[in-house]
């Protein structure tokens, strides 16, 4: 490219082109018209979405499924505090965007302008960083190291605010000289560490004297593109994994070595061995309450091995035995390394092993089949869906018992198949999540598995889907109820059921999802299941919903209750009688 | 990361001299709940950088305080963060003050602000403004000194340190 003077908004399109960015995801408005003209010209896709956390969300879905940084572009005041809640959720799930948020011009921050918000000072505790730019001749270096910060390090999302007259070619402050290869400036930035290699000496000693060892592998893995590594780590040392739900295919499901989900909905055998466990391996795992329970009653007997990224999570919940500060692949490629080059004698670990098979044959994940006439079992649509579709189906699903149903029953062999919101917990997130994922990956199968609460909250971009021809398919549990409230109601508040219900029968959601342009189909009985799952994954030109007629009384198990610790996780009703 | 003696704790923090730095460190604080006694904020030596002294009036346990510094570090303008172990650092604090004085009551008082080698910066008809640099425990006293004279009006600039000699 030749050097020349562009206004801003040309550059910025032009930055992002230089950066790989293929596609983002925006709604154009007031303040960031100017930068829509050159969008008309450039090789980046955009896909307009229906409402701006649709936007976030979508780019969430397409950073988590290809590791790419995910882009959206929205403009000032309203657009931009639609977009924070995608920014928290990213902020809490480490997922790599760039948000470009237009603001009204220079002189006129801080007047209450119209469509003005401090956008900056709105998302300084929901982003890794972010920029307001105040002179256009900083809009190639700022690009650049806004997608720096949020790829490096601990992955993250960076705003980049946008004044008009920055951008607007009628404006003279928006002229500037074009430069290709800015140098960054951030002198206080400084993601890589070097690894302390008699941590890693410390942690392999541990490993191998220990009798009853966990891995606690986190998200951390996947952002490190660990996944091999890190199997390469269980095969040589024989030790159980967890995948915690933000690390669901981070390690195959179907290995003999996982254990599946811990935490509050996690299964009894990954809940019950780390809290058994003499050493916890915690690998970019960063000890949430949902994973911990009661933090003092927590894994009593573990050693901890605690290797991060970011030096702030070593030892902000629990103190480890030894902490290991850096990128979890070099991590456990130097572990992989050392245990290689000992003949150590690994301890004889048959006993803790058969105390594993022990739990994982007295306390599988089990439920009751449903009476004739009565409505599914989620359960049980979740298996009938899992076995239908391919292995390599990448699954994204909203915030609920819906989504710790698919958690435990999918069978997660592949990384980045597993798409949702785990720390912020953001209702509605799986549509607009899984059509990010479908747009990055669009010769794979993209399943949105949603609630009946979630739908009604992000819904619309299924118009967006439809415009822009990205097929995705939404088995939709439709129970009628704020499904996970309400099993708290009916476990911790005497039944009594306060603002839970929503509707039987409005909205028809075969209708709504006609409206869209997708298909609809309803099934009530069991035996429609297959077929209806059969006819979605045959359909490639559109997407399809399916209203599952779901029980509203089942409840996800176990369950650890809140602020109780691990040991008492609440097992279903017909594993009651098991000896623990 | 020294874990400090005193019934306080000094951070000192080197950041890039930019707008909206300042609201990005206190920001921090605020969100975790921990308040600020003193914050001194000035560009350093190097003009593209300044030093921001936090005097936290509590000595945090060494995990929390490690904690904030390390979540600090991880503010992108935050260029290197440190707290400092009373034992081994000089530190300074600069009051000003307007005190009330009466002609008659005016020697007792400077004798005893010659003593902690203060200055006199002002003298009206019934006041006299005062400054002092010292110790913040020096300046703790002499303050509840004058407060028998009748303080009219007082700055401190909250603790700034060094690392001692």
């Amino acid at each position: 490219m030749t050097s020349e003077n562009i206004d801003g908004g040309k550059a910025l399109i032009r930055a992002l082109e230089k950066e790989g960015v293929e596609v983002m995801f925006g709604l154009p408005g007031g303040a960031i018209l100017p930068v829509y003209d050159p969008i008309i010209d450039s090789t980046i896709r955009h896909i307009l979405v229906r409402h701006e956390q649709g936007a976030g969300h979508m780019a969430q879905g397409y950073a988590q499924a290809t590791g790419k940084p995910g882009v959206a572009m929205v403009t000032s005041g309203p657009a931009a505090t639609n977009i924070v809640t995608p920014l928290c959720d990213a902020y809490l799930d480490s997922t790599p965007l760039v948000v470009i948020t237009g603001q009204v011009p220079l002189a006129a921050i801080g007047t209450d302008a119209f469509q003005e918000c401090d956008t900056t000072g709105i998302t300084m505790g929901v982003t890794k960083h972010n920029f307001l730019v105040k002179d256009a001749q900083d809009v190639p270096r700022i690009v650049k190291e806004a997608f720096h910060i949020a790829t490096t390090g601990r992955p993250g999302p960076v705003l980049i605010d946008l004044p008009k007259d920055i951008v607007d070619p009628n404006n003279p402050r928006s002229e500037l000289y074009w430069v290709d290869n800015p140098e960054m400036d951030l002198p206080g930035y400084k993601p890589e560490k070097k690894i302390d290699l008699s941590g890693i000496e410390k942690a392999v000693e541990l490993i191998q004297s220990s009798e009853r060892p966990v891995f606690y592998v986190g998200g951390g893995i996947l952002k490190a593109r660990a996944a091999e590594a890190l199997r390469e780590l269980v095969e040589i040392t024989g030790i159980h994994v967890v995948t915690t739900l933000m690390a669901r295919g981070a390690f195959p499901d179907s290995h003999e070595l996982c254990l599946g989900m811990p935490g509050m909905h996690g299964n009894y055998t990954a809940v019950t061995s780390m809290q058994k466990a003499d050493l916890l391996v915690a690998l970019g795992a960063r000890f949430d309450d949902r994973v911990t329970g009661k933090v003092d009653g927590f894994a009593p007997d573990a050693k901890i091995i605690h290797v991060d990224i970011d030096p702030a999570e070593i030892g902000k919940v629990r103190k480890p035995d030894v902490a290991i500060n850096g990128d979890c692949r070099l991590v456990i490629e130097a572990m992989v390394d050392l245990l290689r080059q000992q003949d150590a004698i690994q301890m004889d670990r048959s006993e803790w092993k058969s105390t594993i098979s022990g739990w994982q044959e007295r306390f599988p994940l089990t439920y009751e089949d449903s009476e004739p006439g009565s409505r599914l079992k989620p359960q049980y649509v979740l298996e009938q869906l899992r076995d239908l579709t391919p292995a390599d189906t990448i699954v994204a699903s909203g915030v609920g018992q819906h989504q710790m149903w698919t958690s435990q029953y999918w069978n997660f062999d592949y990384p980045y198949t597993w798409i949702n919101s785990g720390g912020l917990g953001t209702m509605g997130f799986s549509i607009p999540a899984a059509i990010g994922a479908k747009v990055g990956n669009p010769d794979r199968m993209v399943w949105a598995v949603d609630g009946d609460g979630c739908f009604q909250m992000t819904a619309q971009e299924l118009v967006t889907a439809t415009v822009e021809n990205i097929p995705i398919k939404v088995a939709l549990l439709n129970n009628s109820y704020l499904g996970m409230v309400r099993q708290w109601q009916d476990m911790f508040y005497d039944e009594r059921f306060s603002e839970v219900f929503l509707s039987d029968d409005v909205p028809n959601y075969k209708a709504w999802a006609e409206s869209m342009g997708c298909v609809g189909i309803r099934v009530d009985s069991p035996e429609e299941v297959p077929e209806a799952i059969a006819k979605a994954n045959e359909i490639e030109d559109r997407s399809v919903v399916i209203d599952f007629r779901t029980a509203p009384e089942e409840h996800v198990y176990p369950m650890v209750p809140a602020g109780k610790d691990n040991s008492s996780i609440v097992v279903p009703p017909s594993q009651e009688s098991q000896e623990r | 990361m020294k874990k400090t003696q005193a019934n306080y704790t000094i951070l000192v923090i080197t950041v890039e001299n930019k707008f909206g730095v300042l609201a990005r460190v206190s920001g921090l604080f605020s969100r975790r709940g921990v308040n600020i006694k003193s914050l001194a904020v000035a560009p350093t030596d190097k003009a593209e950088f300044s030093r921001i002294t936090v005097d936290l009036d509590i000595e945090l346990e060494s995990v929390s305080l490690d904690q904030i510094i390390n979540q600090l570090d991880k503010l992108i303008n935050v260029v290197e963060i440190r707290a400092l172990d009373p034992a081994e650092s000089v530190e300074r604090e600069l009051m000003i003050v307007t005190v009330e004085a009466e002609a008659s009551q005016r020697d007792e008082l400077v004798d005893h602000l010659d003593k902690v080698g203060g200055k006199v910066l002002n003298i009206g008809t019934e006041s006299m403004m005062l400054s002092l640099v010292e110790t913040s425990s020096v300046i703790d006293d002499f303050e509840s000194f004058l407060s028998d004279y009748g303080i009219v009006e007082l700055q401190r600039t909250g603790r700034v340190a060094l690392d001692s000699l």
